[in-house]
């Protein structure tokens, strides 16, 4: 079975691509990988379109584990999943993570083959309960 | 009002919710760098100006309608947090609107949706957000439909001035969020005022 896909949303695109770069750098190929970053003007921001897009993208049978950095990521990040078809809206999660080390640990992770609740829960190993 | 809403009156309610929101596009702002990131009147701006380029094309349906065509062009285009939670407001209240549109399914409609926006941003009154605005109105008309909402609204948006946000970005300001308004207590108390002032002209 296809490995957990990673989507990294941040409100800055420099941030978003940086973020994945760390990512692609910890596992190469083997985990399905996109970003979205910025407003739909190019400023700070998020944007669903871009998320709804960056999800497809990254898309596997296995899931797709969404990491976000502040508020309106989470809210942008959760309005797209709802949006996505009914079949795959079961089958994405917002991880409550840092960044940038949630989705280098979430992507290492998932390239072993982990299914999704497991890289969301190591994701979020990270964040203080 | 009318059993179904005619179509210039829901333009005319787009005119004026845009209006307002253009006009104070940089208090909003202004009050969103006191204790925000600063975008909320720019942010609500781009949201509200893409629902005017679709004006007659919303206003053309009914009102379930168009309420979720305002919705989901706010969700696509606003860009902040306020895109999902005033989206949500709008979608919400066209899912629960049926054909017939009363004033007291209208408040009905309202309520379910400002639940759908407590869902959505996880937050409850008293958190120093919009629903600081909207809980009083929907109260004042559940109690009143000829509430004077202008008035309960701005002064519901005056009283987020000594609250502590808990959510939202203005909540890792802590104490430092107090003695602002809130800038989404505030457009929505702009909104609800424009929407009345259609209504009751």
């Amino acid at each position: 079975m296809a490995n957990v896909g990673i989507v990294i949303v941040s409100h800055s695109a420099k941030v978003a691509e940086g973020a994945a770069d760390m990512v692609r750098q910890m596992v190469g190929d083997q985990v399905p990988l996109a970003f979205a970053g910025g407003s739909v003007d190019g400023g700070l921001g998020t944007d669903v379109a871009a998320i709804m897009a960056a999800i497809v993208a990254a898309w596997s049978d296995a899931g797709v584990a969404i990491l976000v950095d502040l508020g309106g990521a989470e809210t942008n990040s959760e309005m797209a999943v709802e949006l996505l078809d009914e079949d795959r809206r079961g089958r994405v999660v917002v991880c409550n993570a840092p960044i940038v080390e949630g989705a280098v640990m979430a992507a290492a992770e998932a390239s072993g083959g982990s299914p999704l609740a497991i890289v969301k829960q190591v994701a979020e190993e990270l964040s203080p309960q | 009002m009318p059993a179904a809403l005619p179509s210039d009156l829901i333009a005319r309610l787009i005119d004026a919710v845009a209006a307002t929101v253009t006009a104070h596009a940089e208090e909003l702002t202004a009050l969103d760098q006191a204790i925000g990131d600063g975008d909320h009147g720019l942010n609500m701006r781009r949201g509200f100006d893409a629902v005017l380029a679709e004006r007659n094309v919303i206003a053309a349906q009914p009102l379930p309608d168009a309420l979720k065509a305002i919705g989901m062009t706010l969700v696509m285009k606003i860009g902040g947090a306020s895109g999902p939670l005033y989206g949500t407001l709008f979608m919400a209240m066209g899912k629960e609107l049926g054909a017939s549109v009363t004033m007291a399914d209208v408040v009905h409609a309202f309520g379910s949706a400002i639940d759908a926006v407590k869902a959505r941003g996880k937050s409850e009154p008293g958190q120093k957000t919009m629903l600081d605005v909207l809980v009083p109105v929907h109260a004042a008309l559940a109690a009143d439909p000829r509430a004077d909402v202008a008035a309960v609204a701005a002064a519901a948006a005056e009283a987020t001035i000594p609250m502590k946000a808990i959510r939202g970005r203005a909540s890792f300001l802590g104490d430092r969020s107090i003695g602002h308004m809130d800038p989404g207590a505030r457009s929505s108390s702009l909104i609800a005022a424009a929407v009345v002032s259609v209504l009751g002209g």
